[in-house]
Parts: structure tokens; C-alpha cells; sequence
């Protein structure tokens, strides 16, 4: 029984130890890589194809990735899709996405990609949470 | 280019959102798994209600 719980604080222990944050940032900027920190390679997993899924099939709908904020909309349009991380990063490098909404389904496209950061934001913070003790 | 239809984009986008809520707002495995399925139906059935509305506002 002394043992036990003495492995338990001792793996707790290990887990409280390194950089606080770093879960939270990874999971920021990749999908599903705070959960993996943590060794939650399932919940990681899972994240990961949702969030790539969604972000791939919102550029797939030539929907529009946001690079400025001229007006309010425009600055939370760009504030969902920072939290796209590195796939946001990347796809701006590389030119994906549209300018403009031209299509029907960019419209969709759009939301695809916004909402897939504020997921990966979710996941982020769940990742920290699981990090400080708050979530098992 | 992709190009799904209105519900096509509904259901994709009720499942990949449902996975995440079901892991992030629930703790055991069990209890994500009925969370993410409880969110899939609210946001397609959600969908079905406000489509028949306003087809009915609209007659």
C-alpha cells in the first residue's frame, strides 16, 4: 500500500517537473502535440486528424485564411485562424486558401478554418489542464 | 477543389467538432465518448429544426 502511493506521488512528481507551458505551446502550434507530451496518445491522435482534417477540408473549399484585420470582423476571422498555429503559419507561407470568398463553398471553407483553431485553442488549454493537475 | 453540399459540410463539421468536445470537456473515456455523440446530435439536429423553419417561413 506504502509503495503504491509512493509510486504515484513519484510519477506525479515527474509530471510537475520541465517547463509548466510547454504542453499549452505545443498544442498550439501543433495539433494534438500537448496531448502526446502527456503521453494521451489516443485523445492526441484523435485531436490531431480532427484539427488536420478540418483545416485541410476548409483549404480544400478554397476557403479564405485571413492576413490582415481592416475592421472587427476581419481581426476575429484572423484571431480563429491564429489558432491554427504552424498550419496557419504554413498556409500563408505557401500561398493556400483563397483571398476572397468566390465560391459557395468557401463560405463553408472559411468557418471550416477558423473554427479549427478555436478547437486547437480548446485542446491547448486541455493539454495545459491535464499538465497542472486540474484534468486526469 | 471540394465542393460537399450544405448538409455534407453540416455532418463533417458536427463530427470533427463533437471529437473534440467529447475529449476536452469530459474526463473518462466513457463519459467522452456519450458527450461527443450528445454534441453530434445537437449540432445536426439543430441543423434539421432551423432548415424547417425556414423552409416554412418562406412558403
Amino acid at each position: 500500500m506504502a509503495t503504491a502511493q509512493n509510486t504515484n506521488a513519484a510519477s506525479k512528481q515527474d509530471t510537475q517537473q520541465g517547463f509548466v507551458y510547454l504542453p499549452l505551446i505545443a498544442g498550439w502550434l501543433v495539433p494534438g502535440a500537448g496531448h502526446f507530451l502527456l503521453r494521451k496518445w489516443g485523445r492526441g491522435a484523435l485531436i490531431s486528424v480532427s484539427i488536420v482534417a478540418m483545416f485541410s477540408l476548409g483549404i480544400a473549399m478554397q476557403g479564405k485564411i485571413y492576413g490582415g484585420a481592416s475592421d472587427i470582423l476581419e481581426l476575429l476571422g484572423l484571431l480563429g485562424d491564429l489558432g491554427n498555429g504552424l498550419l496557419y503559419f504554413v498556409s500563408r507561407m505557401l500561398g493556400l486558401g483563397a483571398d476572397q470568398v468566390q465560391v459557395t463553398t468557401g463560405d463553408y471553407g472559411r468557418a471550416f478554418i477558423v473554427v479549427a483553431g478555436l478547437l486547437n485553442v480548446i485542446s491547448a488549454i486541455d493539454a495545459h489542464n491535464i499538465r497542472t493537475g486540474r484534468k486526469s | 477543389m471540394f465542393r460537399p453540399s450544405h448538409f455534407t459540410a453540416v455532418v463533417l463539421f458536427a463530427i470533427f467538432a463533437s471529437v473534440v468536445f467529447g475529449i476536452t470537456q469530459r474526463e473518462t473515456p466513457r463519459k467522452m465518448v456519450r458527450y461527443g455523440l450528445y454534441c453530434f446530435v445537437l449540432f445536426v439536429g439543430a441543423a434539421f429544426l432551423l432548415s424547417w423553419i425556414m423552409f416554412l417561413i418562406a412558403r
